[in-house]
Formats: C-alpha cells, structure tokens, sequence
C-alpha cells in the first residue's frame, strides 16, 4: 500500500521526488485501465468555491471510474457558505459525509487551513493564486510520457511567467530532476526572483529571452501560458509584445523530433489552431492526463493503490 | 558616556528596561506590548545619545517581566534591543531580544488574499530571513516584510 495513504495534498512541495514518481506510475496503470472498481465503498466530496471546468470534471470523471460516490457543490451560492457559513464549520461539516475532501477556494491558504481543520484527507483544487498540486503533477506525468523520462530536459516555460501559478510549481517540481529552463517572457512578466533563485539553489541554469523564437530549437517541452492583456499598466506595451509569446506552425520548422507542447488551458490565442494538427501538439492529451493522475492520487490517499 | 545618559531617565526598583531601541520603533515597542494600558509606571526615553546606534531608544517597565513570546514581538521591530531585568535595582539578567524561527498569532499576514484575514485563523509564520525580516506564511505561502509589518489587534 502507498506511503501516501491518509495525507493531504496542499502544495507541491508536499511530496518528495519519490512520491511524485509513485503517483505517476500509478497514474500508467490508470491510462491502461481507467476503470476499476476500487472505491466503491468511498464517498469524495467535491467543494468547489469557485467556478472551474476541467479541474472539477476531471475529479468527478476520476472518482466515479473508480466507483466512488461524489458528492458536494460546483457553485457557493446555493449552499449555507452563501449565509456566512466559517470554511472551518463547512470543512468540519463535510468531514463527517465523506472520506476525502477536493476543494477550490479563492482565498489563498484555505486548502492548508482546511487540512487542519478536517479529520479526512484534503486535495487542494486551486486555492487563488497560491498552489494547484495537482496541475503540476500532470505535467509531469504528461512531460514523461512524452519524452520517456524526467531527467536532464531543456523545459522553455513561455508567457505570464510573473504571475502564472503553474509555471511556479513545475519549475519547483522540475529543479528535482536536473531541468535547465528557458524562460520566454515580456520584460513586465519574468519569473519572480525567489523562484529563479530556487533554480540556482538547485545547481541548475536558466536562460531568458523576450522572444518565443529563440528557444523553439532547443526545447524538449515548449510550456505555454496565456499573456492576459490586464497583466498591463500600458495597453500600449501589452500590444507591442504580444506577439512575441505566441506560437505558430510555422515556427516550428527546426524543433527537435521529440518536442512536445503544453499548455494548462484555456487557450485563447497563444497557440494558434493550425499548431493543433502538428504532431508537437499535446495540450489536449495534457487535460486528459489528469484524470489518471487524479485517479491515483485519490487511490493512494484512500489506501486502495 | 551612555549609562550617564541612560540615568536621564531614572532608575526602577523591579521590572524590565528595553535598551537600545532604534528611535523610530519606540512607539511601536510600546503599542505592540499594549504599554499604553499598563497600570504602573513606565518611562519612555528618545533620542538619547549611543556609542552603538548613534541615537536610540530606551523603555522603563516597572514591576513588568516579559514572556518569551512578548520578547519575540520586540524582536521584529527593535532587532538589536537589550532586555535587562531589574530585581531591588540590580541586573539579574541582560538579554538580546532574539526574532525566532517560527512566529505565532501575533503577526498579520501581509496578504489581504490569505485566509487568515478573512477567517478567525491564527496566523502562523516560517521566519526565512532574520536579518531583512522576511516571513512566510504556513498558510498562503507568501512573504511579509519589515515594510509590510503589521500586528495582530
């Protein structure tokens, strides 16, 4: 039985290099066998403060293919949160229904606090601009699958680099297993200096550039985000550079055979469709990939893998 | 030269003499202690001459010793601070306030997104960084800093 049973997933940092592996080998057995009647006597609430499509569907998909019963709420309005209910007393509530709680909370921090506070198992869904564990770890499980392994890849991370949660954590998650990153961004949205200076930490090199084209040869992985125009005091400078993060078909001519794409989705124009029919598109397969990986995650915390 | 000018403000019999308080946080030292209520005698000194910080601050606390926890709150604002006990006007004791590794309740998250400031939730810091003063919240993750730095009420 896992060594994961009965923890929480609130942050990435939660799980050691060893662990990640384990859920992602758990997750290949998942991809080869989506079915398996292996919760049937477990009850998953899904609390969703937020509104969310993919994270919410692909829970719900997870924990009914393994015959787990949902239950919970995709829209606060409709519940006693609305009539000032504390998170302590709907997390206390909750705990009592079900044997693992997925939670999305706007408030930052409110994944690690509910952790505290319920007496069952909490994956954090997203808690506001803070962690989403669960993000990561399907790109890692999509970047293995794609490139065979973990170790030693030249991972380009381009777009919102300032802001965008899931480039912290996969560069985090990433600096375990000898990444060198190449960071593609407008001067206004770098990576924060506490996270490159996680990259140093680890022994690791960065390279920075303000335009996509440079790295196209180089990479392994091409990680895309959305540049979202209110990121931009200027509208001005936003529409000088927001062309120099978006990626083409045409440019793609010279990437290396192997090289694949990601993008945590939604999309709007940083890849435009004719990308989607080159075999380097794999943003889709991406989203899929989190059913398996969340698949494991619940069965390991549950005690069933 | 400088105990001639500490005698500028005088002598207590028992209590607790915070020295070497950087002018600026004086005030502050005597908020975060809730000095302002404190029914005894407390003498407060400032800009009084010092070998080491040029000009600096000294609070008089009669018939008060502090917790470890009431020493930490010194710490984070007067990080170089001495507190020395007076017992029958003797020193008994003479201590650095120290900022320790992990600060408990008595700090505000700096960020207004952090559940500790929507929700009655014990604030809860990693202390990363003694010498800039940079905490991090066990909660949101993010930093709060010497500028940022507020009290719990």
């Amino acid at each position: 039985m896992s060594t994961l049973k009965g923890r929480n997933l609130i942050s990435i940092t939660d799980f050691s290099k060893e662990e990640y592996l384990e859920v992602l080998d758990i997750a290949e057995g998942f991809e080869k066998n989506p079915k398996q009647n292996i919760l049937g006597d477990k009850v998953v609430a899904t609390l969703f403060f937020e509104p969310s499509t993919r994270t919410r569907l692909s829970f719900e998909s997870a924990a009914n293919q393994l015959g787990a019963r949902v239950i919970g709420f995709s829209d606060p309005g409709a519940t006693s949160v609305q009539k000032g209910e504390t998170l302590h007393d709907t997390i206390t509530m909750v705990s009592s229904y079900s044997d693992l709680i997925v939670m999305r909370n706007p408030r930052e921090g409110s994944a690690r606090y509910a952790s505290e506070v319920a007496s069952v198992p909490v994956i954090n869904a997203g808690d506001g601009a803070n962690q989403h564990p669960t993000q990561c770890m399907l790109d890692l499980y999509s970047i293995r699958k794609t490139q065979g392994t973990l170790e030693n890849l030249q991972i380009a991370m381009v777009g919102d680099l300032k802001y965008g949660r899931t480039v912290h954590s996969l560069v985090q998650a990433m600096c375990n297993f000898n990444a060198t990153f190449h960071l593609v961004s407008p001067q206004e949205l770098k990576l924060p200096s506490p996270v490159k200076m996680s990259i140093k930490d680890a022994g690791l090199k960065y390279y920075q550039y303000t335009d996509l084209k440079d790295v196209i040869a180089t990479a392994d992985i091409i990680y895309m985000t959305r540049v979202q125009r209110e990121r931009f005091p200027d509208l001005m400078e936003y529409e000088r550079v927001k062309d120099s993060c978006i990626l083409t078909a045409s440019m793609l001519k010279g990437c290396k055979d192997n090289m694949r794409i990601l993008h945590p989705l939604p999309r709007v124009n940083e890849i435009t469709t004719d990308v989607d029919r080159t075999p380097y598109a794999y943003y889709f397969q991406q989203a899929q990939n989190g059913v398996y990986v969340r698949q494991a995650l619940m069965a390991a915390i549950l005690g069933a893998k | 030269m400088e105990n001639n000018k500490e005698m500028v403000v005088s002598a207590i019999e028992n209590g607790t003499v915070i020295d070497h308080i950087p002018t600026e946080a004086v005030y502050q030292v005597i908020r975060i202690l809730g000095l302002e209520h404190y029914k005894d005698e407390v003498l407060i000194g400032n800009y009084l001459d010092s070998l080491k910080l040029g000009k600096k601050g000294i609070v008089k606390i009669k018939n008060k010793h502090f917790s470890e926890g009431e020493v930490s709150k010194i710490a984070l604002v007067a990080p170089f601070a001495s507190i020395i006990d007076i017992e029958d006007y003797k020193v008994v004791r003479k201590f650095k306030a120290e900022i320790p590794d992990h600060i408990e309740d008595f700090v505000r998250c700096a960020n207004p997104k952090c559940i500790t400031n929507s929700e009655v939730v014990p604030t809860r810091f990693y202390v990363v960084d003694k010498e800039n003063l940079k905490l991090r919240c066990h909660y949101c993750e993010k930093y709060t800093t010497k500028e940022t730095l507020k009290f719990a009420e």
